[in-house]
């Protein structure tokens, strides 16, 4: 909670995570886990039926994956760490000392699996007869495992943040590893990850593969076998998670999958996702059955399809966290809920540390409220861009029908609402003070800059025995 | 020197710790750091001081041939070695989010956008040393030029990676001086980021020499095949002047970096650990040394002894860097302690106070009524006026009587009219609290009839 605050205006700070973050969801999902048993299984079938031809593809495929996962999928990897560490760190900082052991191991398998990458591709070519080469093919299939693995482990997390199970009773490792959500959520995207792979692998066969040829044929053939056979599994996996998702959560839903302004259209967009899932079977089957029909921009609608689903699927599951950034512990504003109760009686500013005034005057009102603003909701909201505090109460009100009074009743009940909101985290001084810097926002509607680039104040250090 | 600490912290932010324990004690965690971060840092250095290298050589291959495979045979080495020092990063990252949450936190968020920036610009700087491996055949005759070009692109960026690193690893060590500082720039300012740079520069040079004496040098390595104008000892004798001269080199960077470190964390144990490791550098100088002047037939048998002495010179130096972060944080250190301990017990004391049932002011209302839920929904509905949805005085002539209909609109609202956002549900609040909101709201105004001269509240 009590840290210089990063904020960036306009784009907000949720979406430089979210970029970050789904980059590397689309590379890991498809291109490792879902991919990496692909291509050994393909490298397997083309040394049982002694084809050199399918080898090369298969080789050519690695490759691609080889160049993307170890830049940009490992380095998105790190990215989600840095980013999260600038704009929540109090939400990552906690949640790496609650599942420390788990990033440790999940660590070590990243080790092995980012080795074996490198052996499986490094040594392709040289091990490629006999013994080497079913040795060759056994790297892939533990690449595979632990690369699933890795993938594994780090669900967990996830999880716990929208489901704790009993972590907050018994503050246990394992109960917050093998939450409520663990299972469906596991199953739910290994299997997305193996039926895109297929998919993705598909594109690539245009850059990979004449047409017209007996090679592209049976490369099609056997892909759109793969993207079938995960159909049933994933189907399974999607409804099991869905209905474990805390009942809360769901109520959610409405805006998670299509924000505010369009959240009753969310029959209109569950029936688009079943349609985009229908157009990667339907696409699968015809290349079983008629894999000339299939040309690349024809298969560019699947594979971006399935890409919007994945990204689409992030973003609820994030929105629907909300208000907590760890259910039932802390808000996203990085507020602990057991600190309520003391900064709704002292003020979030009295105890804060990054802050130019500890308590709120008439003098610095504006001013106080930038800093509170800057606390407690610049980690969603920006000024006058995405997610904008300003639309926000234009919605609400109609531009120039801002009444601070009102203003002030509702942030101070937001909570109750709009769900996904946590509750003010001030007293009654700092409401004023917040609703006065929005009043004055409406008519500068000047931008807000973070401690990255204003930096902090000289330290003002709070008088331990304050009270209001 | 205890009076000048204190007017430091006097002006010092002390922020308050996050509140869980850490997962191990501390010492483990120091030990995980400290060797952990040994292992990435190798891993950069060989990283950095190959891209320098196959940049230079390939230069130098513009006139003398041999040079230009002898780039090439570098370049290879640093796919797998970039690639390792990325995973081996993540533990010590681990290790160091947990000891030095606040300190570590902070920097990145001072230095923000430069901090961010390293995602895109070594995912840049990976995938231009791919092309740049990928097109040394391609790209020959008029386009060596390109090619050259490419190699010195990614020889730049890595060395400017590291700087913004170090920025971050220099400003964690001194909140003092956090109040001076707004973005990447303006941290190179304080503390020692230049003589630090400057040492790992000469460091991942001296290494990576290191490392390839020994890789070039080593019998597998099919010398005949891959550097044909090249003999074994040729190679040895090439690396090991590199490692030698650079490390002569360190003779002024070293003490530069130790002298212009910011005195808070110099102590006696600092300079004694230095100072040891700089002994056992000389020795290692000594050998390379004796490799140097020895015949072709038997350069290279120090190598492992080398590789062994030096591994101890830099588990000193490690050892230094750390004993410098502990002695430069431990005054803050504890007073972030004793502010956390004190908000600590101002929060357990007002949560006896709740639970004791006494209130905390103003904060705590005894039990919902009527008119404590209708805040809810005073943001939007005003008694007679429109602000967010209908006034009160419109919703009393609807439900006219009909407190159910209330409650179950609230419970589940529709959406009637177009020029309002759509009313959430409230459903959560209970059955109970939205039937006492629905009988507060119809008997509305008949309150305000009878407190005439009392201004509205809220």
């Amino acid at each position: 909670m009590d840290f210089p605050v990063f904020f960036v205006d306009h784009i907000g700070n949720r979406l430089i995570i979210a970029v970050i973050a789904i980059l590397h969801v689309f590379i890991n999902h498809p291109l490792a886990v879902g991919a990496y048993p692909l291509v050994t299984l393909m490298e397997w079938l083309g040394w049982k039926q002694g084809s050199e031809q399918i080898d090369r593809l298969a080789y050519k495929v690695t490759m691609v994956l080889f160049i993307v996962t170890t830049t940009i999928g490992a380095l998105t990897g790190v990215g989600i760490w840095f980013t999260t560490a600038v704009i929540a760190p109090f939400g990552i900082g906690s949640l790496l000392r609650i599942f420390f052991w788990a990033w440790f191991i999940e660590w070590l398998v990243f080790i092995t699996e980012v080795v074996l990458i490198l052996i499986y591709f490094l040594t392709w070519k040289q091990w490629k007869e006999g013994f080497m080469k079913k040795v060759h093919i056994g790297v892939g299939i533990v690449l595979s495992l632990f690369s699933w693995l890795t993938m594994a482990i780090i669900v967990a997390i996830l999880g716990f943040m929208m489901d704790a199970g009993s972590w907050p009773l018994d503050r246990s490792l394992t109960s917050a590893f093998f939450n409520p959500l663990y299972a469906p959520q596991s199953l739910f995207r290994t299997t997305y990850a193996l039926m895109t792979a297929g998919l993705c692998v598909w594109f690539l066969l245009f850059f990979f593969t004449q047409k017209g040829t007996d090679l592209r044929r049976k490369a099609v053939r056997f892909v759109s076998i793969w993207t079938l056979a995960w159909v049933p599994p994933f189907i399974v996996g999607a409804l099991w998670y869905w209905n474990v998702v805390p009942e809360a959560m769901m109520k959610n839903l409405d805006v998670a999958l299509l924000t505010q302004a369009f959240q009753n259209w969310h029959e209109t967009l569950a029936h688009i996702m079943v349609a985009a899932l229908a157009a990667i079977i339907l696409t699968a089957v015809i290349g079983l059955t008629r894999p000339r029909l299939i040309n690349g921009v024809l298969l560019l609608v699947p594979f971006l399809l399935g890409i919007w689903l994945l990204g689409h699927f992030e973003r609820v599951r994030e929105f629907v966290r909300k208000p907590y950034v760890v259910a039932d512990y802390m808000y996203s504003n990085g507020v602990r809920l057991a600190d309520y109760p003391v900064y709704k009686r002292d003020g979030v500013l009295t105890h804060a540390t990054f802050v130019a005034h500890k308590r709120v005057t008439e003098a610095n009102l504006i001013e106080a409220g930038q800093d509170i603003f800057r606390i407690a909701c610049a980690r969603c909201h920006t000024t006058t861009g995405i997610n904008s505090t300003v639309d926000k109460f234009n919605n609400l009100y109609g531009e120039g029908r801002w009444d601070p009074e009102v203003m002030g009743l509702f942030v101070e009940t937001m909570h109750n609402t709009r769900t996904y909101m946590p509750p003010f985290p001030g007293n009654q001084r700092e409401l004023d003070a917040l609703v006065a810097y929005l009043k004055d926002l409406e008519q500068t509607h000047a931008p807000l800059s973070g401690a990255q680039s204003r930096g902090i104040p000289k330290a003002v250090n709070p008088d331990p025995d304050a009270r209001l | 020197m205890i009076p000048s600490v204190t007017c430091l912290i006097a002006a010092t932010a002390v922020p308050r710790e996050l509140a869980l324990p850490l997962p191990l004690n501390s010492w483990e965690l120091e030990i995980i750091l400290v060797a952990l971060f040994l292992l990435h840092i190798l891993f950069v250095n060989l990283m950095v001081g190959g891209s320098l290298l196959t940049a230079l050589f390939e230069i130098m291959g513009l006139t003398w041939p041999r040079y230009d495979s002898l780039a090439r045979r570098i370049g290879a080495t640093i796919t797998v070695n970039k690639s390792l020092a990325v995973v081996l990063g993540v533990g010590p990252l681990l290790a160091i989010n947990l000891l030095y949450t606040t300190y570590f936190y902070s920097a990145n968020v001072l230095t923000g956008y430069a901090w961010l920036g390293l995602v895109p610009l070594i995912i840049l700087v990976f995938l231009l040393t791919y092309l740049h491996k990928f097109t040394w055949d391609r790209w020959t005759g008029p386009k060596k030029r390109r090619h050259i070009a490419l190699g010195i692109a990614s020889a730049v960026l890595f060395l400017c990676i590291p700087l913004v690193f170090l920025s971050n690893i220099n400003l964690m060590l001194f909140p003092g001086q956090w109040s001076q500082v707004a973005g990447f720039f303006s941290s190179l300012q304080i503390g020692n980021v230049f003589p630090r740079y400057f040492h790992f520069l000469m460091a991942s040079l001296a290494i990576t020499g290191l490392f390839l004496a020994g890789w070039f040098g080593r019998k597998g390595f099919p010398v005949e095949h891959y550097l044909p104008e090249f003999t074994r000892p040729q190679l040895r004798r090439l690396f090991y002047r590199v490692t030698f001269y650079v490390t002569l080199a360190q003779v002024l960077f070293g003490p530069l970096l130790l002298l212009t470190l910011p005195a808070i964390g110099v102590t006696y144990t600092l300079v004694i650990v230095i100072s040891i490791g700089v002994i056992i550098a000389a020795t290692v100088m000594v050998l390379l040394w004796a490799e140097l002047r020895t015949s072709d037939r038997a350069i290279g048998r120090y190598y492992v002894p080398i590789l062994m002495i030096f591994t101890l010179v830099v588990v000193f130096m490690a050892t230094g860097r750390h004993v410098y972060r502990e002695a430069s944080l431990t005054d803050h250190r504890a007073l972030m302690a004793n502010r956390s301990d004190t908000f600590r017990a101002v929060n357990l004391a007002a949560h006896m106070r709740l639970d004791a049932g006494l209130g905390l002011g103003e904060a705590l209302a005894p039990g919902p009524t009527g008119k404590s839920v209708f805040k809810n929904c005073a943001a939007c509905h005003a008694y007679d006026r429109v602000l967010a949805g209908p006034s009160i005085t419109e919703v009393q002539q609807i439900y006219a009587g009909d407190i159910a209909g209330i409650v179950a609109w609230t419970r589940n609202p529709g959406k009637k009219r177009d020029q309002f956002a759509p009313m959430p549900s409230f459903a959560h609040l209970g059955d109970e609290q939205l039937q006492l909101v629905a009988e507060y709201i119809l008997q509305m105004g008949q309150e305000k009839t009878n407190a005439e001269t009392t201004p509205t509240g809220s």
